[in-house]
């Protein structure tokens, strides 16, 4: 489904920031991976996120989503084969617009958009008992404007709005982690009810280890721009969050061994 | 005031009123200051004047002054998205530019239209008095910018223009390229304020290289005045209360230029300083309200 090759992506290259965001990425994502993502800050996973996205073009190396090589399409263009959600609920709705228009504009990811009506009546229906799926009670504040709505409700309607329209590749970057513990819950449980219900191929960013060993079938970790683990099936499932605090220690304790050698 | 007066403001308010729609789909939709405006009105006005000069019939030289606005308006945008200059330092690039281009356009600094056709000979003829004429042409034309926008605005484009200015990463995650979107939207805008200006151009009988001066100030002053009177809670009710708004703004300086206060009276050249003041007042006062009353 998809095949990350040979990433590589600086940061203010040439500068003194110079910043090595992917080191050489190789990955394959299977069709149906749900796979999640660790690291420590900075290690490239959120980087890696928006090089499949096309928040930038890469320095080298070739990203191919299904059959086709989307290294050089602009951020737009892959939005018709990736939806995203965003770490901060108000990336992913529009504030002054009201709740169908907002799944209206989903409703065309990556469609020709004429001037046809924006909404149309007999869509209403369709958004209405999606909105009742998230149990929010959302589906009668259809003409509300979305800026009324709390961060969850923003967050789970951001959720609906990137699935509404079948995406090949769905990618979350760390989306509930700026949510209270109670509604992040819900919004993880949407999530996977989503992901399973449509058989997306999935990737999601976490810095919570239990649910990245909990969710998905498949877990990559990151560290200074490189993929140091990746586990999948059993092996991933018979993993204890020791283990992977021992992994990132080990990561870690690496960097501290070569900057004392530095020192010394 | 006199009734003639208050006529001709009603009449420049409307006329004004379509230039200030295009100020509000930049300004207020797209988030984009954009003073090519001042560089597009005299464009409309010197396109109109030259066509109907070399004999067009005026209601096609309207098309023309729009879509020469349309071009100004694009431009200003390309530079911007595809560029990476600058939205403000952008449109004023093009608004210097289009100054040259507008003396080029009419082979001078102005063009007299005294004794020409124009839009409101057919409504003469119709039976209308000749000093409403104009404030029926210019009721229609307004009535009919506010419904086309507002209605373009409620499709799926108008959508992905609105959704631009209000959060441009949730609608490139949707698929849309919004730098065509800039582009398209500036240059409607851009569009609608040459047609304001030719339709100004017929009505005080010639075209001038320096009557854009200040266009995106009254723009903005109308914006401003028209929605803290008459509400911004729809779209739809934003675009009306912006032409409504330059009705009052127009009103405002015939009433302020009628003033006499003991032997002092305001003169024509005041009235740029009259509208930055309100523009000024206008855009501190939501803060200075706050302010005062947190304390």
């Amino acid at each position: 489904m998809i095949t990350v090759d040979h990433c590589t992506k600086y940061f203010h290259r040439g500068s003194v920031n110079e910043v090595l965001a992917l080191n050489d990425i190789d990955l394959s994502v299977a069709n149906g991976d749900f796979i999640t993502v660790i690291g420590s800050n900075g290690a490239g996973k959120s980087t890696l996120l928006n090089a499949l996205a096309g928040s930038f073009f890469l320095d080298s190396g070739s990203i191919t989503i299904g059959q086709l090589n989307v290294t050089r399409w602009p951020e737009y263009k892959r939005a018709k084969l990736l939806a995203r959600v965003f770490q901060d609920p108000l990336l992913g709705t529009c504030p002054s617009a009201t709740l169908e228009q907002n799944m209206a504009l989903a409703l065309r990811r990556g469609k020709r958009r004429g001037l046809g009506p924006g909404v149309r009546s007999g869509d209403r229906d369709l958004f209405s008992s999606e909105l009742a799926k998230i149990g929010l009670g959302l589906e009668n504040r259809l003409q509300d404007r979305v800026g009324l709505l709390s961060g969850g409700q923003r967050q789970a309607l951001t959720m609906l709005m990137a699935t509404l329209v079948r995406p090949e590749v769905l990618l979350l970057d760390e989306h509930i982690a700026a949510l209270d513990p109670k509604t992040a819950g819900q919004i993880l449980a949407l999530t996977r009810e989503i992901v399973a219900d449509q058989g997306l191929t999935t990737l999601m960013i976490t810095h919570n280890m239990k649910h990245a060993i909990e969710f998905g079938n498949r877990l990559i970790m990151l560290h200074q721009g490189r993929i140091i683990l990746d586990v999948s099936g059993e092996k991933k499932s018979s993993l204890s969050v020791d283990d992977l605090l021992e992994q990132f220690y080990k990561a870690q304790g690496e960097e501290l061994a070569n900057d004392s050698m530095l020192l010394t | 005031m006199t009734i003639y007066a208050a006529i001709g403001a009603l009449e420049q308010g409307l006329v004004y009123g379509i230039m200030v729609i295009g100020v509000y789909l930049t300004f207020r939709i797209l988030d984009f200051p954009d003073l090519t405006v001042d560089g597009s009105l005299p464009l409309g006005a010197a396109i109109s004047a030259v066509a109907i000069t070399s004999g067009l019939n005026p209601y096609l030289s309207l098309l023309f002054a729009a879509f020469g606005g349309f071009v100004a308006g694009a431009v200003t945008a390309i530079l911007n998205t595809k560029f990476k200059i600058l939205h403000l330092l952008a449109s004023i690039l093009t608004m210097i530019a289009l100054y040259s281009i507008n003396i080029r356009i009419m082979g001078g600094p102005n063009i007299a239209l005294i004794n020409s056709a124009t839009v409101f000979d057919p409504i003469i003829a119709l039976g209308v008095p000749a000093h409403l004429a104009s404030l029926v042409v210019f009721s229609l034309f307004g009535v009919v910018v506010m419904g086309g926008v507002i209605w373009f605005l409620k499709t799926e484009f108008g959508q992905a223009v609105l959704a631009t200015g209000d959060n441009p990463q949730m609608i490139i995650s949707q698929g849309v390229n919004t730098h065509l979107i800039i582009i398209v939207g500036v240059g409607l805008s851009n569009g609608l304020v040459a047609l304001s200006g030719a339709l100004i151009a017929q009505n005080q009988g010639a075209a001038d290289v320096g009557m854009g001066i200040g266009t995106i100030i009254a723009g903005l002053a109308s914006v401003i005045v028209g929605e803290t009177v008459f509400g911004s809670s729809s779209i739809a009710r934003a675009i009306i209360a912006a032409v409504l708004g330059s009705v009052v703004y127009r009103l405002a300086i015939a009433l302020a230029l009628s003033f006499d206060f003991g032997g002092f009276t305001f003169s024509p050249s005041d009235l740029n300083l009259i509208t930055a003041l309100l523009v000024i007042g206008a855009l501190i006062a939501p803060n200075l309200k706050k302010k005062l009353l947190a304390q």
